[in-house]
């Protein structure tokens, strides 16, 4: 996993609350088996129209002035739905490095972490602000400070974020969960030595 | 010193290690696999030469992908085929248990891991899918994971968690006839929002939700993820115990002793505090509907289809207006004028033995409306065929209803079970979001008794005047 430890880049807004996983990947593309590939088909049914090629100008992230776009402001409760992680392989590949929303779904959040993607939470005065600015400043740049914790852009918006001590240090390492667990593997070793036998007796 | 809640319990009688301030690493005591979540965490084992820690404790099934029409055949959509080959590739080269594709004990993981007795109170359940809350019905703290943490569970057999906080919904009061488990769990959603749960444990308590069987029980918790939560959990007690006794996999002769003991501890402390609480009278609540496009978009069957207007928010108006573009409906328009093309009932939530007893009750004896094509999907291979000795397929079948092998079928719309673009469903599934049983189809969320109404009336209507 790539470190992340300061990002600037242009933003994309996409105005809505309660967007799911089922929109931000549609099951027709769960059947695959690779975990890379995705991102041709992230929102699909907003994204194109009947036809599956011909983008639709109606939805939000086609407008040419998001084009590039590696920060997402969107409203709350991002991601909610099914726990598929091919929504953040999806929005990965698409190449959003930072999401910034009121609130996140508790499964989406956790994958984005897992692939190098930081999930910001903002009040919710502060996303309308940004989203504004997206919608009205051409070629919209900010600022997201990881180590910092710090969301900035260059018309004076500045403000602090809150991050998970455990999440920050991950995500500015670069570091995989499943190679720092194992370091515990004593004591994974000896809880297992602890529990009664008709917990495994399958 | 304070008491603690049942989600305390199993919480701490789980920690492997726990940094102060940090996550914890939570042990898990069954990890469920499936079919669409965990191929890319296999090739993740095979690419760091790691193996499963715990084969032994780790089941997996094929239901999401696979076709309901018959068994015999191979299955015709190449993209499926492999992936529910490479489920069974990777539970042989793995070493796990595995329920296939023609196994009699396959079925929907959340419907088959009880069914078989593995779901057991006190154990932390894990599997790459968000309706992991159903198995909180047993006093399981149960959460569904993305396919990185599959891999994590794979290769350690413990989780990272951060400890969400609590929330009591209780339930007071006596149920009306007519009302299901499947109301309580929409009621509730309707009052706290789809977020309204989020970074939270729910525990469902209350005189309501105890007079739950434990198949009413599952389809609350199984929601618990549509109101945003991290779990759903019910303490465990007689009924729990008595619906686990003999399970294939369940704990055995002493063992059984033994587990007893444990699961008639894991109730909330009278003197714990939950982070927050939400009271809910039972008496107050009807058959409900969906109308729009998350589970939250949700009124009494008597009611009306709101307009935009009537939200309180700006974000409340905007989503309202493109759901009820999206759903082809206008704001005021009687929920009982809504007419139906299709009916589906199935998923995890709802297609379960009682619920196809209750659904049977309702169609016995009469026809499918002309213009609705309905359609039965068992949870289960085993429940399938207990139906069948009860004669419940006859019923369906004879009403008009289509009567299907076991798997997730137009819940997702993963197999070539979907609707057509337009096309309106009455469904005992968990989620309405746009598109999700077919691209442009409509879904409407409703109890097993309220969609067997509707494939006869060819509308909504009121259950408890059936
Ligand atoms: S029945 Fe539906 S909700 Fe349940 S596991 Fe299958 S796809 Fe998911």
């Amino acid at each position: 996993m790539e470190p992340l430890v300061k990002h600037t880049g242009r933003v994309a807004a996409l105005d809505r609350v309660n967007v799911d996983t089922d929109q931000i990947i549609p099951k027709q593309f769960l059947k695959r088996i690779e975990r890379t590939g995705y991102g041709p088909f992230a929102f699909f049914d907003w994204r194109y129209f009947e036809d599956g090629t011909t983008l639709n100008p109606a939805f939000e992230l086609n407008d040419d002035r998001y084009a590039g776009a590696t920060i997402l402001v969107t409203g709350r409760n991002f991601g909610c739905g099914s726990s598929r992680e091919h929504a953040a392989w999806a929005l990965k590949e698409y190449g959003f490095i930072a999401i910034i929303a009121p609130s996140f779904a508790d499964i989406f959040a956790n994958n984005a972490v897992e692939n190098g993607m930081l999930t910001v939470v903002l009040p919710p005065a502060d996303v309308a602000e940004l989203t504004q600015r997206a919608q009205n400043i051409d070629d919209y740049q900010i600022t997201v400070d990881l180590a910092n914790t710090i969301v900035q852009d260059n018309h004076g918006f500045a403000t602090s974020f809150a991050v998970d001590a455990t999440v920050q240090h991950r995500l500015l390492n670069g570091l995989d969960a499943v190679g720092l667990t194992l370091q515990q593997v004593d004591a994974i070793t000896a809880f297992e030595a602890k529990r009664p036998n008709w917990l495994t007796v399958f | 010193m304070a008491g603690k809640t049942l989600f305390e319990k199993v919480w701490e009688s789980h920690l492997v290690h726990e940094d102060p301030g940090g996550p914890a690493l939570l042990y898990v005591d069954l990890h469920l696999v499936h079919e669409v979540t965990s191929a890319q965490a296999f090739e993740g084992l095979r690419l760091s030469g790691r193996s499963v820690r715990q084969p032994a404790l780790t089941v997996a099934t094929v239901d999401h992908n696979v076709p309901t029409t018959g068994r015999s055949e191979t299955i015709a959509d190449d993209i499926s085929r492999r992936q529910i080959e490479t489920m069974e590739q990777n539970a042989a080269e793995f070493g796990l248990t595995f329920y296939g594709y023609r196994s009699p004990n396959q079925g929907i993981v959340h419907v088959i891991g009880p069914e078989l007795g593995y779901t057991q109170p006190g154990k932390v359940i894990v599997c790459g899918d968000s309706h992991t809350s159903t198995h909180g019905a047993f006093g399981a703290f149960a959460l569904g994971i993305g396919t990185s943490e599959v891999e994590h569970v794979l290769a350690t057999q413990c989780l990272i968690q951060k400890k969400p906080k609590t929330m009591e919904v209780r339930v007071d009061g006596v149920l009306p006839q007519g009302v299901t488990a499947k109301d309580i769990i929409l009621g509730i959603i309707g009052h706290i929002g789809v977020d309204g749960g989020v970074g939270h444990v729910i525990e469902y308590t209350g005189e309501a939700i105890r007079s739950l069987s434990m198949e009413g029980r599952m389809t609350v918790c199984n929601m618990s993820i549509e109101g945003g939560a991290r779990a759903g959990m019910i303490a465990p007690d007689e009924k729990t115990f008595a619906y686990l006794k003999d399970r294939k996999y369940a704990p055995q002769g002493s063992d059984w002793e033994a587990a007893l003991a444990h699961w008639r501890t894991l109730t909330t402390d009278a003197d714990a505090e939950y982070d927050s609480v939400v009271k809910i009278d039972a008496a107050s609540l009807a058959p409900h509907v969906t109308w729009g496009t998350n589970p939250g978009q949700v009124v009494p069957v008597t009611g009306r289809v709101p307009s935009p207007a009537e939200m309180l928010t700006s974000d409340e108006q905007a989503a309202t207006e493109r759901a009820l573009t999206y759903m082809g409906l206008e704001g005021g328009t009687p929920i009982q004028d809504i007419a139906v093309d299709r009916v589906f009932l199935g998923s995890c939530t709802n297609a379960r033995l009682e619920d196809l007893r209750a659904a049977a009750g309702v169609v016995r004896g009469r026809q499918v409306h002309p213009d609705v094509h309905a359609m039965v999907v068992p949870g289960s291979t085993l429940l399938k065929q207990k139906a069948e000795s009860e004669g419940l397929n006859e019923v369906f079948q004879a009403a008009g209803f289509e009567w299907r092998e076991a798997g997730c079928s137009m819940c997702l719309g993963m197999n070539p079970d979907i609707l057509a673009p337009g096309e309106r469903c009455a469904s005992t599934s968990n989620r309405n979001f746009e598109g999700r049983q077919g691209k442009g189809g409509r879904t409407h969320l409703v109890s097993p008794q309220m969609a067997a109404a509707a494939a006869i009336a060819g509308r909504f209507v009121d259950v408890r005047e059936w």
